[in-house]
């Protein structure tokens, strides 16, 4: 039953081509059914193909489908075929039924933008893309996905391209993954050069027996690896695109940060986790740059006036917390808050979207406030979301996910203190800047009106995806509360299993109790700060050294102006010196020198038959000349 | 056969010859140019039939008569160029005719 996977990403990739080429001479309503009907068609047969994966596992938990020899070099012949295992499964449902609803949201939010049609082709390649890297079984096919996906994320961002702003975010989001694609790209030659593969089965097989734990050829495959999922999943020192492809219409930046783009470079380290667990060291690095980025990027969320930059700030910490539990070996944890976090971050995205277009573009939270009333529908969805995202203890999914990424960061067997207290900080400032989001938009005095209410393609989406963003948590739950484990237990079948060093009842108790006392610390702090006593943050920032930390929150702890001075300012002024090209100065004067010499020749071409004739002359006389003293003095 | 010394027949073609080029040099009408070039046929024959005469061969006169054909074909031909010359610059003058001058 599983025969018809290749299906799943080949319906966005034909929705795509539709649309590329007719979409022009369509209606939108033709072109909102095209782009959203082949994504819901590809996300009903994900549904189906999950069921069945669950009910009846094919032997050996992964399904493997070959498609065609892709070329063959030498040695090197890459297979395409497609491969279904827990993992993806897990990851082709969530990318689909996410960016199905989210399609659909776009088919009225949309619906008045130049366009229409490039944006659903685009937003199906997104998807096909996505669908691409996730089904891959092979890393070049894998990395035919990732480029698309990253060629997707550069055409949405600069979506509305007559703003050369939005155009500048997409060359910024294009160049910045770059990097981390470049280093995945080594990664993948030098996996090719030592194993003989690029299929990740035998990678994963053949790696642990050639190699020895934390040799240097581990450790470099794990860190080029880890690069290319640094870039994509903007984790330090590579977050700097993200908050700038806020330039994206809406969708886009739901699309981005739920359900693909981020989620790649999650995914990968989670596919290729046996190279991480070869390579200890470059676990723990993972671990850290999660948990350095989840706390950066919380705090820089803290200090943002647009809301989308918050969202975006956000997602940044989110996947922090992922790359932390990658780093100490929950790779299911990682994947269960990437679940949750694309149900979340979509729904929160969406209703943002819906304020945003209600109040005509307005994106600064200082302009907004007591929206409650005119728009219950964002109100309530908003409001999930911030508490999932926020992890408010028990009845959101977000609580669930990230109290085993907590609990994983204290007692497995790579994790410690530290990284959980990093983790329990994160989840303050999260309750903090997520609540701060719901008391400034929705709450105090209204200060700007709205003008148009949502409408059904707009609310169903959401109220889906607040329905998710509160039961899907419940598919694993804390020791402490109840012995649920199916995502964890689903995701053994192609995952180590979550592994900790066993801990007391007393301590468990403890940790759990914390993950439960923090969000609700941070989203008392918002409230305390923003309802109870408006004027405060205010006053703190007005002070000198509370200006001095916002400006510096609010550019991303100064990132932006490191690598500016760094690397683009040096270049850029290169270029301009540059500009006559120095090397060009040989030819170019090699050029100059024959044009002198052609125009002294040319003197010689009078154009008059006199002056020919004499030339004839002189040269027979010349030659008879030579002729005749050459022969007269041998 | 003891007529005339071939080094002298060989001077005059010589004279000939150099009258005819210092003609084409000279002369700045294209008519009395294509006239020297004839001089200068002529000034050729006459060194050929000058050896011929020398060998005891006839094959000297039937080079003549080549160049004679020769040299009517160039005056049919160049007194229809100077015609369009003339025709095209309304001069005969050779170095008005320069247009192609690099």
């Amino acid at each position: 039953m599983f025969e018809l996977i290749w299906l799943i990403p080949l319906l966005p990739f034909a929705g795509f081509a539709v649309l590329a080429l007719a979409g022009s001479r369509l209606s939108r309503g033709v072109v909102s059914v095209i782009g959203t009907g082949s994504v819901g068609l590809s996300a009903a047969l994900a549904v189906v193909t999950f069921a069945g994966f669950s009910i009846s596992p094919p032997p050996g938990n992964a399904y493997v489908l070959p498609l065609w020899r892709w070329v063959t070099v030498g040695g090197f012949s890459p297979q395409v075929s497609l491969c279904l295992d827990a993992l993806s499964a897990v990851m082709v449902l969530a990318v689909t039924v996410v960016s199905f609803f989210i399609l659909l949201y776009s088919s009225e939010h949309m619906a008045r933008e130049e366009g229409f049609s490039r944006f659903f082709a685009c937003m199906d390649l997104f998807v096909g893309s996505m669908l691409t890297l996730v089904l891959a079984d092979n890393l070049l096919v894998l990395y035919l996905g990732w480029e698309g996906v990253g060629l997707c994320s550069y055409l949405l961002i600069g979506f509305r391209y007559e703003d050369s702003a939005n155009v500048r975010a997409a060359n910024k989001a294009f160049i910045v993954t770059r990097i981390g694609d470049t280093a995945l790209a080594i990664g993948l030659i030098l996996l090719f050069i030592q194993l003989d593969t690029l299929s990740i089965r035998e990678i994963l097989v053949q790696a642990p027996q050639r190699w020895f734990p934390d040799s240097g050829v581990a450790v470099w495959a794990a860190l080029l690896i880890l690069g290319g999922a640094v870039g994509k999943s903007a984790q330090l020192p590579l977050q700097v695109w993200l908050p700038d492809a806020m330039a994206g219409p809406t969708p886009v930046s739901a699309l981005i940060h739920a359900a693909t783009m981020v989620a790649a470079g999650v995914y990968l380290v989670a596919r290729t986790h046996v190279l991480f667990t070869l390579a200890p060291s470059v676990g723990g690095l993972v671990a850290v740059v999660g948990a350095v980025t989840l706390l950066m990027a919380a705090a820089s969320a803290l200090a943002q006036s647009d809301v989308k930059r918050v969202l975006a700030w956000s997602t940044i910490s989110q996947i922090g917390y992922m790359f932390l539990a990658l780093g100490v070996g929950a790779w299911s944890a990682a994947i269960f808050h990437f679940m949750t976090h694309a149900f979340f971050k979509a729904l929160l995205f969406l209703s943002a979207g819906v304020v945003i277009a209600a109040l005509g573009e307005e994106r600064d939270m200082g302009r907004m406030g007591g929206l409650r009333r005119d728009l219950p529908a964002a109100f309530w969805t908003f409001l999930i979301g911030a508490s999932s995202l926020s992890a408010l203890p028990l009845v959101t999914a977000g609580f669930y996910s990230k109290d085993l990424i907590l609990f994983m960061a204290w007692t497995s067997g790579t994790g410690g203190p530290w990284l959980w207290a990093a983790g329990i900080a994160g989840s303050f400032l999260t309750g903090l800047y997520a609540f701060r989001m719901v008391f400034l938009i929705f709450f105090g005095e209204r200060r700007t009106a709205p003008a148009e209410r949502p409408g059904r393609a707009v609310t169903i989406p959401l109220v889906v995806l607040a329905f998710f963003s509160l039961v899907s948590g419940f598919l694993q739950m804390p020791a402490a509360l109840a012995p649920v484990t199916i995502f964890s237990d689903f995701l053994s079948r192609s995952l180590p299993p979550l592994r900790g060093v066993p801990v007391s009842f007393t301590t468990e108790v403890i940790l759990f109790l914390d993950a439960m006392i923090m969000p609700v610390l941070g989203i008392a702090a918002a409230w305390w700060l923003y309802l109870r006593r408006p004027g405060l943050p205010e006053r703190w920032a007005g002070t000198a050294a509370g200006s001095a930390l916002r400006r510096f929150w609010h550019s991303g702890w100064g990132f932006d102006g490191l690598y500016g001075a760094v690397f683009v300012r040096p270049f850029t002024s290169f270029a301009r010196l540059n500009r006559d090209d120095a090397v060009d100065l040989i030819y170019g004067g090699l050029a100059w020198y024959s044009a002198g010499l052609s125009s002294l020749l040319t003197r010689t071409q009078s154009g008059r038959l006199r002056r020919y004739a004499i030339g004839i002359v002189a040269g027979v006389v010349i030659a008879l000349g030579l002729v005749i003293w050459f022969k007269e003095s041998p | 056969m003891n007529g005339i010394p071939v080094e002298q027949g060989l001077i005059v073609a010589g004279l000939l010859f150099v009258l005819g080029v210092a003609g084409v040099l000279i002369r700045r009408n294209v008519l009395f140019i294509l006239l020297s070039l004839e001089i200068m046929l002529n000034a050729s024959g006459l060194a050929f039939v000058v050896a011929g005469a020398r060998w005891l061969q006839p094959d000297g006169q039937v080079m003549f008569v080549f160049i004679l054909a020769v040299a009517a074909a160039e005056v049919a031909l160049g007194l229809a160029l100077i015609l369009w010359v003339y025709h095209w610059y309304g001069t005969l003058d050779a170095d008005r005719a320069c247009g192609m001058r690099g």
